[in-house]
């Protein structure tokens, strides 16, 4: 530890910590550009210049300037000030006055620090530099006039993202920032682009000139776009959500978000479902609500509780699907499924279907196995989050599956269950690096449990890591890795077909006669028996609200509150920041209402009820936000069932930018689809 | 000049590079000097390699993006990364080039002693109007350059690797016209001057006589 002065205040900070950090430590405010405390320091802005008491008048440029025992910072000089000045003067130099119709007005770090450390006037007469418009694709926008080459971005693409992307190219007042050689970004990290550049030069496309940030109501929510959880915070005006951003969570996402659950949301916009639907002689028509229940229960009222099912889809909130489970209850229907993948899943014990040694703790990890999972498409924030520990030193990564570029080397070592089941009996070189490594992690992915065979895949990735010592009372290295933000919740209250009960499978071809789709679009809604009654409860007219016999408009994740709960299980809330559209309505309410029309109550009243039954479901409801890392307490796996095939594993998500009713009905996610779809031709090689 | 132009790069674009035999000989010696795993320092070297043997097989030195893919590849770095080095040097020319690169010293000392009067003989011989342009027969790009760094024997004009000097109207064409018939005059000063020795003599200290201190 060093002992150091800012401006007369002492601080002790950590050796080898920058002068920067220790002015921080103090509370002492240092402008700066350029420094980014999750990037590589360039030290190109000088703006955070600040004077060594031990020489005075000379300026030390406080973010690559270690500390050392007993200096003397000070911040509050003629020399840093006038510094301050002169920084912020050349900037402005080249810097266009369009702060009027910039998307960064407002909440513009030059904006900010000229206010606050610059003059108020301007001695330069001559005309400015202009810097010709460039493409980085659907998400990044770009004004590079307004650049001030800070290189924020260009370590953000390559230390980061992992996508080496951009460069800045020529020098001095010629430097401009690019991509090689025009061609779209290709990094699922992209729009955090917008949030890092300190000023308007790199902003989000598909909010150009849509509002100001100070007449945005901000909202504190939870993405679902992925099963990661991010935390996000949602800024809309009136009844539109006009975007969302991240918010700093050092256990989830630090300060990223994916593209995903940034752009997507002009699909709330779209092919919304505002109104109830009946068919009525083979054809959707409006209806009321008192029309819509009228109809379910004239159908339901008939049915033995084995011939009603319901199906749960990617989006959902944990109150609603406790509350169709409750009324399926009450109907003696226990045919409920959440997997419209097929996902293999043993829900008996929580550790056989979380994200065990947590997102943050993969920092910790010191050999990775990715099974049937390219976490780069499935979760991008989780996959920064192994690239960072990566970067930090080398670490082992084997991937049995498809190969990919997962933005860090990684080694292949084979294509499906028989790789796992050579390194179960210590074949091979991953089954040595494995061996020896202190903390192994293994990822298990969907892709490796949707499939005939997944019961026995899932067994067999349980043995692994009990084998190659990730369970330890110390260290729980198994994790599996959902692409679904509902899938936990849905597991943790037991929305699954009980032993005998109707599954997904099951249900379709007739498997049951009312079948009630809770935003679920993901499966081939052709297989739906030709005579089942179908009630589809969602937001978006998709797949499956084609199909439907009733559709219950629901609000969607924007417009609710709602639990989630992400891949390492920790639950979390979406909060409403919008009016649900039309008749939309929340989703649980809708299932009350529909309840109390059938005659069959819910015993819950109002969302404090809601979530007390929850708890009652689950004790892990009552506690939000929070999550303990625990080491494996036993040993014993997952129930094991047939044998393994030689199919290889298939990636669960084929093209990224499209998982859901929301981002299909956004053309945003459209035109990445398109751009990013083909993989791009090699330009001119 | 137009060489740092990104709307033209991609135009000429050849769809292939190779280092050939000659190349990769000198190569094999410059990727030596670096110690294993720091093979991205020999960056510089084979940007100019690359450079050198395109002008060697085309008569126009420059550096398109395959070979700068190229390199990418043989230093194991990213590709933005390479091309971010050649963009920031302009002796990495980016855009097809004349098989004579005319650089000419518009600095201040060049300047006073006519570097204005060699510059307008370029245009005329190369038959262009401006710096930047290259000539209709592909012999010849005119640059203007700040000082060469050989003030002493101003004007300097520098072609290709050559610095000739202490130029004036008529020996600039001479010199032009030499190249153009594809002979290669002596590079140096032209009016027979030695290095930067006084014109006329002495040469050497040797030759000089010294009065007798009293």
């Amino acid at each position: 530890m060093a002992k150091v002065t800012v401006d007369g205040i002492a601080v002790e900070v950590p050796d080898g910590c920058n002068t920067l950090q220790a002015c921080e430590a103090a509370g002492v405010e240092v402008p700066r550009f350029c420094y980014h405390e999750r990037l590589s320091i360039a030290g190109n802005c000088r703006m955070c210049s600040v004077e060594n008491a031990k020489y005075p008048g000379r300026l030390v440029t406080a973010c690559v300037t270690p500390v050392r025992d007993g200096m003397e910072i000070l911040t509050d000089t003629p020399a840093v000030k006038a510094a301050r000045h002169g920084m912020l003067e050349f900037l402005l130099i080249n810097h266009p006055l369009d702060c009027p119709i910039c998307d960064q007005g407002g909440e513009c770090d030059l904006q900010d620090e000229a206010v606050a450390y610059g003059r108020d006037y301007s001695r330069f007469s001559e005309s400015k530099r202009a810097v010709r418009e460039k493409d980085f694709g659907p998400l990044v926008g770009t004004a590079m006039t307004r650049c001030i080459q800070c290189t924020r971005c260009v370590r953000f693409c390559a230390e980061i993202a992992g996508v080496p992307e951009l460069g800045a190219f020529g020098r001095g007042e010629a430097m401009e920032i690019d991509t090689y050689v025009n061609h779209p970004l290709s990094s699922e990290l992209s729009g955090n682009l917008a949030d890092i550049c300190p000023v308007g030069a790199l902003t989000a496309k598909p909010y150009a000139f849509v509002a100001r940030s100070w007449e945005l109501r901000k909202t504190d929510s939870t993405d679902v776009f992925d099963a990661v959880g991010t935390s996000i915070r949602v800024d809309s005006r009136g009844p539109e959500v006009l975007r969302v951003v991240p918010r700093l969570n050092e256990d989830v996402n630090e300060e990223w978000l994916a593209d995903k659950g940034r752009f997507a949301i002009d699909g709330l916009k779209r092919r919304r479902l505002d109104i109830c639907w009946v068919r009525r002689n083979g054809k959707l028509e409006r209806a009321t609500w008192p029309e819509a229940a009228a109809a379910i229960e004239a159908r339901i009222s008939r049915l033995d509780g084995s011939r009603i099912g319901a199906v749960a889809g990617d989006l959902v909130d944990v109150e609603t699907m406790l509350a169709l489970k409750d009324l399926l209850a009450s109907y003696g229907s226990v045919n409920l499924d959440c997997r419209q993948d097929g996902a293999a899943v043993d829900a008996s014990r929580r550790d056989f279907y979380l994200f065990n040694p947590t997102i943050a703790g993969i920092e910790q990890a010191d050999a990775v196995l990715v099974v049937g999972a390219n976490p780069r498409r499935e979760a991008p924030v989780l996959n920064a989050r192994i690239r960072k520990r990566w970067m930090k030193s080398n670490l082992p990564v084997g991937v049995i599956g498809p190969e990919a570029d997962l933005t860090y080397p990684s080694q292949a070592i084979g294509s499906g269950p028989e790789t796992l089941a050579a390194l179960l009996d210590g074949r091979g070189d991953f089954a040595e690096v494995l061996k020896k490594a202190e903390r192994p992690l293994i990822i298990v992915g969907q892709g490796a449990l949707a499939r005939p065979d997944g019961t026995a895949v899932l067994a067999a990735c349980w043995k692994l890591a009990a084998a190659c010592g990730a369970l330890t009372p110390e260290w729980h290295g198994f994790a599996m890795l959902h692409t679904a933000a509902a899938r936990v919740g849905a597991l943790d209250i037991g929305f699954l077909p009980k032993p005998g009960a109707k599954g997904l499978p099951e249900m379709l071809h007739g498997g049951v006669d009312l079948l009630w789709l809770l935003g679920a679009d993901e499966f081939d809604v052709g297989a739906i028996g030709k005579d089942t009654f179908v009630v589809y409860q969602g937001s978006h007219g998709d797949r499956a609200a084609a199909r439907a016999d009733v559709i219950l408009p629901q609000a969607a994740y924007t417009e609710q509150d709602g639990t989630y709960v992400n891949t390492e299980g920790r639950v979390q809330r979406a909060r409403a920041a919008v009016q649900p559209p039309g008749e939309a309505r929340e989703g649980w309410k809708i299932l009350r209402g529909i309840s109390a029309y059938v005659q069959k109550p819910l015993p819950y009243d109002d969302a404090a009820a809601v979530r007390e039954r929850l708890a009652a479901a689950n004790a892990v409801f009552a506690r939000y936000g929070v999550l303990e890392r625990g080491g494996c307490a036993d040993q014993a796996g997952p129930a094991a069932a047939g044998a393994l095939n030689g199919a290889p594993f298939v990636p669960p998500i084929a093209n990224y930018y499209q998982t859901d009713p929301i981002s299909r009905a956004s053309p945003t996610m459209a035109e990445c689809a398109r751009v990013h779809a083909p993989q791009p031709a090699p330009v001119a090689e | 000049m137009a060489k740092n132009d990104p709307a033209a790069v991609g135009a000429v674009q050849p769809e292939h590079f190779a280092f050939d035999a000659e190349s990769e000989a000198k190569l094999a010696v410059i990727l030596k000097r670096y110690p294993p795993g720091r093979q991205a320092s020999a960056v510089m070297p084979l940007l100019d390699l690359a450079q050198r043997q395109m002008h060697r097989t085309t008569g126009s030195g420059w550096l398109p993006l395959a070979a700068m893919d190229v390199v990418a590849d043989r230093l194991q770095m990213p590709k933005v990364r390479v091309y971010e080095v050649a963009k920031f040097y302009s002796m990495m020319i980016l855009q097809p080039i004349g098989r004579y690169h005319l650089q000419i010293c518009t600095g201040t000392s060049c300047w006073l002693r006519g570097s204005d009067r060699v510059a307008e003989v370029c245009k005329k011989v190369a038959g262009i109007e401006n710096f930047g342009e290259t000539s209709a027969d592909g012999m010849f790009t005119l640059s203007g350059v700040e000082c060469l760094g050989a003030c002493v024997n101003a004007p300097v004009l520098k072609v290709n690797d050559d610095y000739y000097e202490d130029l004036d109207a008529e020996s600039t064409e001479k010199v032009l016209e030499a190249l153009k018939h594809g002979e290669h005059p002596k590079p140096g000063p032209v009016n027979g001057r030695q290095a930067s020795a006084p014109e006329g003599g002495p040469i050497a200290l040797a030759s000089l006589t010294f009065d007798k201190a009293e």
